[in-house]
């Protein structure tokens, strides 16, 4: 069984969506993601600055496995990528939600947070 | 309804992840693809390769029948216990399939031919089959588990009787002998040593269980793909198919051309060597990063190839390929991977066997 902490949001391609204090969100992807994926060995990130549209393919995770695209969840602005996942990006499979992030975003449209998933309903459409 | 091995639940047992492997359900890991890839490197693993065919060939013209059925010469096996890796063509020179011969005595050899190719490897060998004097038997009641890595013929001789034991621990690499239940063969698919070990499906769950507890790793079709792409063999269906011939699959060593004898084949393979083999399979080694995959293109001075399997290499540490590319092409090349184009060394595999990166791949 997959581990999903309920105070995420979730999208239907299995990124999760941390909504910061500071009115940023943090983007990653799920535990589930990352067991269906296996060991990750390579991330590719977008660059700090770019403008991200709703759904955007903005980043690539890759395991031994296969290549997996990442889509943003919300539109925004790239604030931060997590770096050390360059050096290490298997912490994406020990630790999906903490370490294992993947970028954030300033928000251009706080309303679109309204549409993702809760843990709850992400729960379920695993089951399916 | 998916297939499943008599190892079916011992791998729900020990919490393996289970994929569609041409109608089979197997293994893909138990947990960590890259720590079942370094068990095998380093110590031992095993896997569950039950879904492989078996075939026998019994009769008085069963030599005669192979060595017109195979690119490699079945006459290269003297000694009783031989192994001999061939690929069986067709009339086109495409590869219908590759597979392990084991020379038994002169009217009993066996073959271990893929799982995905089944059917037509079956319809193949019977029709070639009628013009000789021999019996074709699929042994479908046989499990087969493969036990590879430094430690692995050590763990299993310890399960033997002790007579089997001493006996089976003088085989030498391409071997192969029956010991009491037990078919054991000094082969594999992953570049360690090891034994590739045939059974009856009832007896495989315990000697399955006895290896687990001897401290054997279970290793999915993951690890076996990354351990088989390091050690430079081909995947039947990814490498190679009936539109290649071996010269096109860097498998030429594996045909033998020199002789008088005549092979289904052999003709074709002959006018292509005449007229100049245009494409050659090689090895890539990334030096960006990145992850090389199947079917990227490949960009060379002399033409564009492609990609036929790749990986993340856990023992390079590096993306690494099989690729067919235009002949002349050599040293270096790019490949495409999302529209840029990124900087391959071509080498010759294998990239990795015996525990370490081989010399000159890096």
């Amino acid at each position: 069984m997959s581990n999903i902490p309920s105070h995420l949001q979730y999208t239907e391609s299995h990124e999760w969506v941390s909504s910061e204090d500071d009115g940023s969100a943090r983007i990653g992807i799920s535990d589930h993601a990352q067991q269906e994926l296996g060991d990750l060995v390579y991330v590719e990130l977008p660059a700090v600055g770019d403008e991200l549209g709703q759904g955007d393919p903005c980043a690539v995770v890759e395991s031994v496995k296969a290549a997996s695209d990442i889509y943003a969840p919300v539109s925004g602005k790239v604030i931060a990528i997590n770096e050390d996942l360059d050096a290490d990006p298997a912490v994406i499979n020990t630790e999906p939600y903490d370490g294992g992030w993947l970028f954030q975003l300033e928000l251009s449209d706080k309303d679109e947070l309204d549409g993702l998933k809760s843990a709850e309903v992400y729960a379920a459409s695993l089951e399916d | 309804m998916p297939q499943h091995t008599p190892l079916f639940d011992a791998h729900i047992t020990s919490g393996a992840r289970m994929v569609d492997f041409g109608g089979w359900e197997m293994p893909i890991n138990y947990g960590s693809q890259i720590e079942e890839h370094h068990k095998v490197r380093q110590a031992a693993g095993m896997f569950d390769v039950s879904h492989m065919t078996v075939v026998d060939i019994n009769g008085s013209q069963s030599r005669l029948f192979l060595c017109y059925l195979l690119a490699n010469d079945v006459a290269k096996l003297k000694t009783p216990g031989r192994a001999l890796y061939s690929c069986m063509l067709n009339e086109q020179g495409g590869i219908i399939d590759d597979l392990i011969t084991y020379f038994l005595d002169e009217s009993f050899f066996r073959m271990v031919v893929n799982a995905a190719t089944h059917d037509k490897d079956m319809a193949w060998i019977t029709s070639q089959a009628r013009a000789f004097d021999v019996e074709v038997t699929e042994r479908p009641e046989l499990a087969m588990i493969a036990v590879q890595g430094p430690t692995a013929r050590q763990a299993v001789l310890a399960q033997l009787p002790e007579a089997d034991a001493a006996t089976a621990a003088e085989m030498k690499p391409f071997n192969a002998g029956q010991y009491g239940d037990l078919f054991i063969a000094r082969t594999g698919y992953t570049g360690e040593d090891g034994f590739e070990i045939s059974l009856p499906a009832d007896a495989a769950s315990a000697l399955w269980q006895q290896l687990l507890d001897a401290g054997v790793a279970p290793c999915g079709l993951g690890a076996r793909d990354t351990l088989r792409l390091e050690a430079g063999m081909n995947l039947y269906g990814q490498d190679m198919d009936e539109n290649v011939s071996p010269l096109e699959s860097a498998l030429g060593w594996t045909v033998a051309l020199q002789d008088e004898r005549a092979f289904v084949g052999k003709d074709a393979l002959l006018e292509q060597k005449a007229s100049g083999v245009k494409h050659k399979l090689v090895g890539l080694v990334l030096q960006d990063r990145g992850v090389l995959r199947p079917g990227q293109t490949i960009v060379t001075d002399f033409g564009e190839g492609i990609t036929t399997s790749g990986s993340f290499s856990p023992t390079l540490q590096k993306a690494i390929a099989f690729a067919r590319i235009p002949k002349a092409a050599t040293d270096t090349c790019q490949v495409d991977i999302r529209g840029k184009l990124l900087d391959c060394s071509i080498v010759r595999p294998p990239f990795a066997r015996n525990g370490a990166v081989c010399e000159g791949v890096l």
